[in-house]
Parts: C-alpha cells; structure tokens; sequence
C-alpha cells in the first residue's frame, strides 16, 4: 500500500448546545469517532445522508473546528500537537473547495486577490510575481488572463466554482478536501467541474477527500469510498468492491436508493423505515439497529467495531463477525 | 472592450440607478452638495466679512444691500450664515470621524471575538446610550469644558454606539460566511480577516450611518453651541448666533428665521439623502 499522507483515529467533535441557562449541557455529537487514511495520490469518497457529520470531518481535518477528541495525523505530524505557527505553515498544504461558490468568494476581492492572497500570506509570490501566478492558475482551470481584476459577481456558478478550485491550488497544496463542490451547481456543470478536478489530480499531483451526498458523483472521482452514518463510518474499502457487494446494511439501503438508467433492469427495493435517530442522543449498540432490518438481538447491546473483513475492506456490523 | 471598467462600476451604477429614482433623496442631497460647496468656498462667496460690521445698520431687514438682513451688531447675515457653514461641516466631519473610526473599530472587535470582550464593548455602549444625546453631550463638556474642540469630541463620543452596534451586527452576521472560512483555511490572520474581509462587506451600513450621523451631530452641536456650551461668540456659528437672535425674536424676526431655516435645511437634507442611500445599497433594508 502507498504511503498515507493523513491518518486519523478516533476523531470526536461535540458541539455544545445549552438548553435554558442553567440547565445540563446537551451535546451534538457530529463526529463520533472516525477513523480513516488516505494514501498519497488518492481519493477518498465520504459518503453519507447531511447531517451524517461528513463536513464535520473535513472541516475538523483542515484544522478549521478543534476537534473534541482523537488524532489527525497529516504527513507523520500529529496536528493537535503542533502549535500556531505550525499550523499556519502547514496551511499551505491542506486545502478545501466548498460547496457554494456563491458564498465562499469575498464580494470585495478581485480574482487576482482572492486566488493570489494564499499565496502572499504564505510568502510564495511578491507583489509583481503575484498576478502572472494567478493568470497562470486561472488558465489551468479553464478561466481566461482577462477574468483577472473582475468581482466574484461576474461570474456565473461553474466559473466561481473554477475560482474556488484555483484558491485551493495557490499553496501547491498536498491534500484537497472537496466538500460538496458540484452540489450547488447544474448538473450540466457539475461534470465539467468533476472532470476538471481529475484533470487537476493529476496535473498537481493532488489527493483528494471528496466528501458528498451524491453517489453518482462519488463514484465518479473516487478509487476509495467511505459510507458514514450519524458521526460514524460504518464501511470503507475499494470503490468497485463498496458498490458491487455493499456490506453494511446501510450501504445497501443508500445504494438501492440511486436511481438507475434502466427502468426495465429490475433491482433490489431497500426502502429504509424511520428517520435518521438523533445526533444528540444516538442510539445504544449501533447507531442503525433502530432502522436496520437485519437488526440481530445484540445489535442494540454492543456497539460494532470496525473491522476488515477482507483486505482495504471494514465494516461496522455485527453481521460480519 | 475594456470590460473590467464597465463591470467593476456595475454595482455603483446599480445603486445610482436606483438612488436617482428617490426624488427625496436626490433633493437631499443636491442640498448637501450645495451646503458642502458653501462651506468650501466660504470666502469667495460672503458679500462681506462676517466679523465685521457697522452698529449703525444693526438689525436690518433684508435689502439690496444685504440680501438676508444684518444681525444685532450689523453685521451680515448672509456672510455669517456662509460662514457658519464652514464651521458646521468641520464639526460634522470630524465629530463624525471621530465616532466612526472609534466605533467601527469596537463594533468589529465584539463581534469579531464575542464572548466576554464583546460583552464588555457592548454594555459601555449601552451606558452612552442610555443618556439622552444632548445630556451626554452636556456631561462631556461639563467636564472638559466649552469650546470648539471639545464640542466635536462630545459630539463624537455620544456617537459612537450607534457605529458600534451597526458594525457589531454586520459583522456578526458575516463572520459565519463561508468566504470567511475559507479566509481561514488559506491562513489569513485575525487583522486581515478584519479589515480585507469583515471591513470591505460592511460598508453599506456604515456609509448610511455616516451620512445620517452628520445630521444629529450637527443638530447637537448647534443645540450645545445654543446653550453656551460649544462654539463661542463671534465665532459664526449657527447656534450660537441662533442664541444671540433669540432677544430680537419680536422686533428682527429675521435673524432667528434664516438661521433657523438653514439649520433645518442642512439636517433635513443629510436626512433624505442617508435614507434614499440606505434605499439603494441594501433594498432589504428598506421597511
């Protein structure tokens, strides 16, 4: 297996509410121990319903939210143990694209400024080098020299997009995290901003944390795939291996949901009871037996571990052992 | 085509465009302009000298020779009143300045940090606010004394809450924005998020306020300057000749007229023209 470029094990993040002003503090538990890795020059794809805590992940990895608990282990360097300084020179090797390009680009900055700021603050660039850099970038993602001194409402939603893209390439940053980055777009763009970032994973050389809801678009991008329930993976492993023969069954139950382009071609009905149970109080043992139709006695007693059933393939489920 | 030139004043000529459409704020602010170019050309434009006049043509109505009358030691009115102008825009200008760098400045700060510092900045300003403008103003001077320095810096000083919870506001609901995130990721720091991020998308607000700002504190410095407290005679200050015409009312109503009128007029006009501007950058905002 290739060198993994970012490890992390037992990531925690509780985010707290406070119920009136005296009362016992409730928690959100968003992330509840994730463990993953992805090695250099992959893509990983996490998958899940929102709310599932998939973000979390990716902010908390960027360093952007503390985590509440559990390691990020980036290139051997235990982030938690690193102090400002460190992490603020490591910046410029983690990178994220975000899912609304309407949102994500200050109004008040021209491109030049906001794709070429990271590399100022990062002292890559002088003042007079800076804007050639940035021309540069906007042309290796399909944005013209011209677009240079123009405002983010200039742009349409696939060329902000694009922008965003250049921003995170500014550093020649290792590790993408690309969260959402198609959902907010049309669908006739979203495959011109996929194809773009593959084109771009290899160009750079970059690794990817694609984080989605969509499956089709995860199946798209990823050699990889992550499948995440109520702040949990709960099955991991090769992205033929996950969408031939999902194990989890959750995983079954969200890949019988996408539709297909046969409507002849007759498949197996998994429709879900339930709602997703709540991220304040999940459920004891695993967090899926309320709705999981396999549900055996001990599910709600224990909670699985997550472990490989066969090799670069782990699932949570008392199922499989 | 030079397209960046035409885009970039896309949003300025959006805002013209609909400012122009605000009769109201267009009257007011041709006459904020006008009040503006008085006061900048104060001394081309006075027939005589304000300071100057001949007791024996005290209190005169407007004639040929002086087109607005003469004042109680006959002097002209309408010199006095060009250059009273003068005088009302410096205290605008840099009581205004005053509020508006102080006030941004705490209002970007408790909103950017929360918590107990932001608590702190607030509950100050909720002191200075819960004093009536005038009477704050009074208590300043009290201590510091009356004069034209220490006018504006009252003037000043009772103004900066309103900066402040303006600026508090917006950058409260900014700082979750997403391009402030990504300001993050890309490692910028705390002062550059400020003022290259939060500063830059709160201006419309500040712009309004600065502009109907000008207004209150011009009404409270004529006010404070009215009752002895700010500007000194002979100065020619609104106010304070207000003041000095308010014996004559029965006898020269003139002199208490124009001076009224042209301190209505200035407030008036700041007035409008803030609430078209409020109108035409941020159309939400209108209620």
């Amino acid at each position: 297996m290739a060198e993994s470029l970012l490890e992390v094990r037992g990531l925690k993040k509780y985010f707290p509410i406070q119920k009136g002003w005296w009362k016992e503090r409730l928690y959100i538990r968003a992330v509840d121990g994730v463990d993953l890795s992805i090695s250099r020059g992959e893509v990983l794809g996490l998958v899940g319903e929102s709310g599932c805590g998939k973000t979390t992940v990716g902010r908390l990895i960027l360093k952007l939210i503390e985590p509440t608990e559990g390691e990020i282990i980036f290139e051997g360097k235990d982030l938690s143990k690193l102090d400002k300084k460190e992490i603020h020179s490591l910046r410029r090797s983690f990178q994220i694209i975000f899912q609304d390009p309407f949102a994500s680009l200050n109004p008040r900055m021209t491109v030049a400024e906001i794709v070429g700021r990271p590399m100022e603050i990062h002292g890559l660039v002088d003042r007079y080098q800076r804007d050639e850099r940035v021309a540069q970038l906007l042309e290796s993602v399909g944005l013209q020299r011209e677009h240079l001194y123009r405002y983010p409402h200039e742009f349409s939603g696939g060329q902000r997009q694009r922008i965003g893209i250049a921003r995170a390439l500014a550093t020649k940053p290792k590790l993408i995290v690309a969260d959402e980055p198609t959902s907010a777009l049309d669908v006739s763009v979203q495959a011109q901003i996929l194809n773009l970032m593959k084109e771009l994973k290899e160009v750079f050389g970059l690794t990817y944390l694609f984080i989605s809801h969509n499956i089709g678009v995860i199946r798209h991008l990823s050699d990889r795939v992550g499948v995440m329930y109520l702040g949990k993976v709960v099955e991991m492993g090769k992205k033929k291996g996950l969408f031939q023969s999902p194990l989890h069954p959750y995983t079954k139950a969200l890949l019988a949901a996408v539709p297909t382009l046969d409507p002849k071609k007759k498949r197996e009905e998994v429709i879900l009871e339930g709602d997703v149970q709540s991220p304040i109080n999940p459920p004891r043992g695993c967090r899926f037996h309320p709705r999981c139709r396999y549900a055996l006695p001990r599910c709600p007693k224990e909670e699985p571990l997550f472990h490989f059933v066969e090799e670069d393939r782990s699932v949570a489920c008392h199922l499989y052992g | 085509m030079n397209e960046k030139g035409i885009l970039k004043t896309g949003q300025i000529a959006e805002v013209w465009r609909r400012l122009r459409r605000n009769r109201a704020a267009i009257v007011g602010g041709v006459i904020v302009l006008l009040f503006v170019f008085i006061a900048i050309f104060a001394p081309w434009l006075s027939p005589y000298p304000p300071n100057e006049g001949e007791l024996t043509k005290r209190l005169k109505p407007p004639c040929r020779e002086h087109l607005l009358g003469t004042d109680p030691l006959g002097r002209d009115l309408l010199s006095r009143v060009i250059y009273g102008a003068r005088i009302s825009l410096q205290v605008q200008i840099i009581s205004v300045s005053i509020a508006l760098v102080v006030g941004t400045l705490l209002g970007m700060i408790g909103g950017y940090y929360g918590g107990r510092l932001d608590n702190l900045i607030m509950r100050l300003m909720d002191i200075l606010l819960a004093f009536p403008g005038i009477f704050l103003a009074i208590s300043i001077i009290a201590v510091l004394g009356p004069g034209l320095t220490n006018l504006m810096l009252a003037a000043g000083i009772y103004s900066i809450p309103q900066f402040a919870r303006i600026v508090r506001g917006s950058v409260i609901s900014l700082k979750e924005k997403e391009f402030i995130e990504a300001a993050r990721a890309v490692g910028e720091g705390d002062i550059d998020i400020l003022f290259r991020y939060l500063l830059p998308n709160s201006m419309a607000p500040i712009i309004v306020q600065t502009t109907l700002r000008m207004a209150t504190v011009l009404l409270t410095a004529s006010g404070l300057s009215f009752l002895g407290l700010g500007v000194q005679p002979p100065t020619a200050e609104w106010g304070a000749m207000l003041s000095n015409a308010r014996a004559y009312l029965i006898t020269a109503p003139h002199v208490a007229t124009v001076l009224g009128l042209a301190i209505m007029l200035v407030v008036m006009g700041f007035n409008l023209f803030g609430d078209g501007l409020r109108d035409s950058l941020d159309p939400r905002l209108r209620e």
